[in-house]
C-alpha cells in the first residue's frame, strides 16, 4: 500500500490519470453542480435566470455563514479549538437584535430614516452583546482549561453550547418565531437580465462586505492584529516577546462574538423567522465553510460560506430541503479529498 | 498564575493501595453481575442500567478511534446507525414481501418464527451488524488518510450527517421492493433477542437483557485490553503521539489507521444491532450529531484512552441523561415547595454539569496514566509504578 504511492511503481495512464485528478478535480466537483443545472435550464426555459436566482440567494445566505464561519476560524487559528457554541453565540445575537427591536419599537410602518438609524443602532448592541458573551464564555469554559488535554475544551463547548440554547428556549419558547418584517426582505430592490436583488440580499451584502473589510484590515495593520497573528503562530513565541496572549485570545473571542451578533441581525431580517435551534444548525455549516476554505484562514472562510450559501440553495430548489444537508457534507468530503488542507488552506500547527 | 498552575494545582484522586487496586475490577465486575438481583425485574432502574452498558460499549468503541489512535471522530453515530438498522433489516416486518409474503426465519423460534419478514437470529445479526460496521468504518476512514488533525473530525462528521440524513429520508429511496429505511416512523417492532437454549426475552422482565449488554461490555473491555497491549495498539499509540514519527518508525499508517476505524466501528454496530433490538425501534431520530456529541462526551470526560475512565464516564454520563435529570432533579423543585417546572431545563442542566465536571477534572475522571505523566510533566506524579508497567511486564 505504502509503496504505490511512490513514483515510478504506477502505470503511466494511472499517474496520468492521477495528475489531470489533482490538477482538475477540484474545480470539476466545484462546478458539476451550477453547470449541470445550467445546461438544464437552457434546455427547459431557455435563459440562465432561474440559476442566477439561485446563486445570488446563495450568496446572500452564504454571506452569512461567512460572518459566523470567520469567527470559527479566527478562534480555531489562534487556540485550536472547534467552538461549538459559536452557533449558539449567533443565535443569541438573532434574540439580543429582536428583542432591541421590540424595546427601541421598531416596526413595520417606521419610516426609513428612523429604520436605517434604528437598524445601525441594533447592530451595534447585537455585535457587542455577542462579543462579550463570546468573551465570557472563553473566560469561563477555555482559558482553565487552556493546558488540559486537547479535547477538553471541546466538551465545554458543547456544555455551553447546550446552557445557550436552553437560554434561547427559555426566552422564545420551542417553535419558531416570526417576526416583523421590518425590511420587507423578499420585496425586489432591483433587477438584471431576469436576476431579482431583494432588500434582504442587499442587506446582507451591505453590511457582511464592509464588516469583513474592516476586520481583515484591522487583522493585517493593527498592533493587536499583528498579536494575534504571532499568536496563532506561537503562543510560547509570542509570549516572550512581550505579548499578552491572555488579552489577544479575549480580542479574538470578541473579534469572532462580534461577527457572529452582526450574521445574527442580518439572519433574522433576512429569514423573518427565529428559533432557539437556528444556533446549531449554522454552527454545523460555518465549521463545515470554515473547514472547506481551510480552517485558520479567513479568505477561506469567506469563500467557503459562500459556497455553501450557492450549494445550499441550488440543493433546496433542485433537489429537496430534505437533501441539502447531506449534499452540503458530500461537497466537503469531496474537497477534502481533492485538496486535504481546504481551499485556500494555510498549514497551521496542527496540521503542519 | 497561569493555567498550568490550575491543572498542577487541582486535587489528585486519593491514592489506594496497591492490592485494593488491583481487587477493584474484579469487584466491580462482580457486583455489576450480581447487580439485577437486588432489583426489580422490570421498570426504569434497569432499564438504564441496560441502556447505559449499551453506551459503555459504543464509548468503548470510539475510545480505539480518538482514545488510542487519536483520530477526532464526530460521526460516531453512523455506526450506531447501521448496526440497528441491520438488526432492523434482519429482525422484524420490515420487509414484508420477503419469501412472497411468507417470510424467511434462520434459527429463530417462538413468535417472530410465524411472522413474514426476514427473522435471523440475534448473535448472527450481531455478527452481520460488525461486518457492515467494519467495512462502513473503513470506507469513512479512507478520505480521512491523507488529513490530519481536525480535518478528520469534519469529514467524519460529515459521513455521520450523510448517513442520518439518508436514514431520515431513506422512505423515498426505493429498490429491490422495498425502501431504504423506514425514515420518521422507524421500524418497529424489532424481533426481542432469540438465543439457543434460551426463551425469547421479553419487556417484562429486563435481567436477561441486562446481562447480554453486561456480556458485550466484558467483550469490549477484554478486546480493549487486548489490543491496547498488541502491538497494534502500540501503534495506534505511537500514531496519536507523532504521526511523522510511528511513519518513520515503520508503522505502516493506512493500515493502522483504517484498522482503528473499523475496530471501533465494530463495536458501535454491536451495540447498534441490541439497541436496535432493546428499544423496539430502529427510528431515523435517534441518528442525529448531538449522539455523537454525547459519546464523544463519555469518553473525554472519563479520560481519554483510559479503558476505566471510559467505562465510568459512559456510566455517568448515561445515568445524568437518563435517571438524574429526569427523574431525580425534576421532582426537587416540588419537594421544597416550589411551584417550577426543572424539564425545560433539562439540557441545560446537562450543559452545565459538562462544563463543571470538565473544568474540574480537565484530565478526565480516571486519566490515562500516560497521558496523566505529559501533564505532570513526568517525575512527581509517577511514584512507585513505572507508566509502562503494564506493557513491560
Amino acid at each position: 500500500m505504502a509503496t504505490a504511492s511512490l513514483p515510478g511503481s504506477t502505470p503511466a495512464p494511472v499517474r496520468a490519470l492521477r495528475s489531470l485528478l489533482s490538477k482538475y478535480g477540484l474545480i470539476a466537483v466545484l462546478l458539476i453542480m451550477p453547470v449541470a443545472f445550467g445546461i438544464h435550464d437552457l434546455r427547459t426555459e431557455g435563459d440562465l435566470s432561474r440559476l442566477g436566482n439561485n446563486m445570488l440567494d446563495g450568496l446572500s445566505n452564504g454571506s452569512i455563514w461567512a460572518l459566523v464561519a470567520i469567527g470559527y476560524t479566527l478562534v480555531y487559528g489562534i487556540v485550536e479549538l472547534i467552538n461549538f457554541a459559536h452557533g449558539d453565540v449567533f443565535m443569541i445575537g438573532s434574540f439580543v437584535s429582536v428583542g432591541f427591536f421590540g424595546t427601541v419599537g421598531l416596526t413595520v410602518t417606521t419610516g426609513a430614516f428612523g429604520l436605517v438609524i434604528g437598524l445601525l443602532l441594533t447592530l451595534v448592541i447585537a455585535m457587542v452583546a455577542s462579543g462579550m458573551l463570546n468573551v465570557m464564555i472563553e473566560r469561563v469554559a477555555y482559558r482553565p482549561l487552556r493546558d488540559a488535554p486537547r479535547l477538553a475544551p471541546l466538551i465545554t463547548a458543547v456544555g455551553f453550547s447546550f446552557i445557550l440554547q436552553n437560554v434561547g428556549l427559555l426566552w422564545r419558547g420551542g417553535s419558531p418565531q416570526g417576526i416583523a418584517n421590518l425590511i420587507d426582505s423578499q420585496q425586489v430592490f432591483f433587477s438584471v437580465a431576469g436576476v431579482f436583488v431583494t432588500h434582504g440580499d442587499a442587506l446582507a451584502v451591505l453590511v457582511t462586505v464592509p464588516l469583513v473589510l474592516a476586520m481583515t484590515t484591522f487583522i493585517s495593520r493593527s498592533r493587536l492584529g499583528k498579536a494575534m497573528r504571532a499568536t496563532a503562530q506561537d503562543p510560547d513565541a509570542a509570549r516572550l516577546m512581550g505579548i499578552n496572549v491572555d488579552t489577544t485570545i479575549s480580542a479574538t473571542f470578541l473579534i469572532g462574538g462580534m461577527l457572529a451578533g452582526a450574521a445574527g441581525l442580518i439572519y433574522a431580517l433576512y429569514q423573518t423567522t427565529i428559533w432557539y435551534f437556528q444556533g446549531f444548525t449554522a454552527g454545523l455549516i460555518a465549521f463545515t465553510a470554515a473547514v472547506m476554505g481551510g480552517i485558520g484562514n479567513i479568505r477561506g472562510a469567506v469563500l467557503g460560506g459562500l459556497i455553501i450559501g450557492v450549494i445550499q440553495q441550488i440543493s433546496d430548489n433542485r433537489i429537496g430541503s430534505q437533501w441539502t444537508p447531506a449534499i452540503v457534507f458530500a461537497y466537503l468530503v469531496l474537497i477534502m479529498v481533492f485538496k486535504p488542507s481546504g481551499l485556500l488552506g494555510e498549514e497551521t500547527r496542527e496540521a503542519g | 498564575m497561569t493555567a498550568a498552575d490550575t491543572v498542577r494545582g487541582l486535587p489528585s484522586a486519593p491514592k489506594l493501595p496497591q492490592p485494593v487496586r488491583r481487587a477493584l475490577p474484579p469487584a466491580a465486575i462482580l457486583a455489576a453481575i450480581l447487580l439485577p438481583f437486588f432489583v426489580a425485574s422490570g421498570g426504569g432502574f434497569i432499564d438504564d442500567a441496560t441502556i447505559a452498558l449499551a453506551y459503555v460499549v459504543m464509548a468503548l468503541g470510539l475510545n480505539i478511534i480518538v482514545g488510542f489512535a487519536g483520530l477526532l471522530d464526530l460521526g460516531f453515530v453512523a455506526f450506531f446507525a447501521i448496526g440497528a438498522y441491520t438488526m432492523g433489516y434482519f429482525g422484524s416486518l420490515f420487509h414484508i414481501e420477503a419469501n412472497g409474503g411468507e417470510g424467511i426465519h434462520i434459527l429463530v423460534t417462538g413468535f417472530a418464527a410465524e411472522l413474514p419478514g426476514i427473522h435471523v437470529n440475534f448473535l448472527i445479526v450481531v455478527v452481520l451488524a460488525i461486518i457492515a460496521t467494519t467495512i462502513a468504518g473503513m470506507l469513512i476512514g479512507l478520505p480521512t488518510l491523507r488529513l490530519r488533525g481536525d480535518y478528520i473530525a469534519i469529514v467524519t462528521l460529515a459521513f455521520g450527517e450523510i448517513v442520518g440524513r439518508i436514514a431520515i429520508n431513506g422512505d423515498e429511496i426505493t429498490g429491490f421492493g422495498t425502501k431504504l429505511t423506514n425514515g420518521r416512523q422507524g421500524i418497529t417492532p424489532v424481533d426481542k433477542i432469540d438465543l439457543p437454549f434460551l426463551a425469547p426475552f421479553t419487556s417484562l422482565n429486563l435481567r436477561p437483557w441486562y446481562w447480554v449488554a453486561l456480556t458485550m461490555v466484558l467483550i469490549a473491555l477484554f478486546v480493549n485490553f487486548r489490543l491496547r497491549d498488541s502491538r497494534l495498539g502500540r501503534a495506534w499509540i505511537a500514531l496519536r503521539e507523532d504521526e511523522v514519527a510511528a511513519a518513520s518508525m515503520g508503522v505502516p499508517l493506512v493500515k493502522t489507521k483504517l484498522l482503528a476505524y473499523g475496530t471501533g466501528a465494530a463495536f458501535g454496530g454491536m451495540s447498534g444491532a441490541f439497541l436496535g433490538s432493546f428499544l423496539n425501534t430502529v427510528n431515523a431520530d435517534q441518528f442525529q450529531f448531538s449522539f455523537s456529541i454525547f459519546v464523544l462526551a463519555m469518553i473525554i470526560l472519563g479520560g481519554l484512552g483510559s479503558i476505566w475512565g471510559v467505562v465510568v464516564g459512559a456510566i455517568a454520563l448515561s445515568f445524568i441523561v437518563n435517571r438524574l435529570i429526569p427523574d431525580v432533579l425534576n421532582g426537587v423543585p416540588g419537594k421544597i415547595g416550589l411551584d417550577f417546572d426543572l424539564t425545560e431545563l433539562s439540557f441545560g442542566i446537562f450543559g452545565f454539569l459538562l462544563v463543571i465536571m470538565m473544568v474540574l477534572r480537565p484530565e478526565g475522571l480516571i486519566p490515562e496514566r500516560r497521558r496523566k505523566m505529559e501533564l505532570h510533566e513526568g517525575i512527581e506524579e509517577l511514584g512507585e509504578e513505572p507508566a509502562y508497567e503494564a506493557r513491560v511486564r
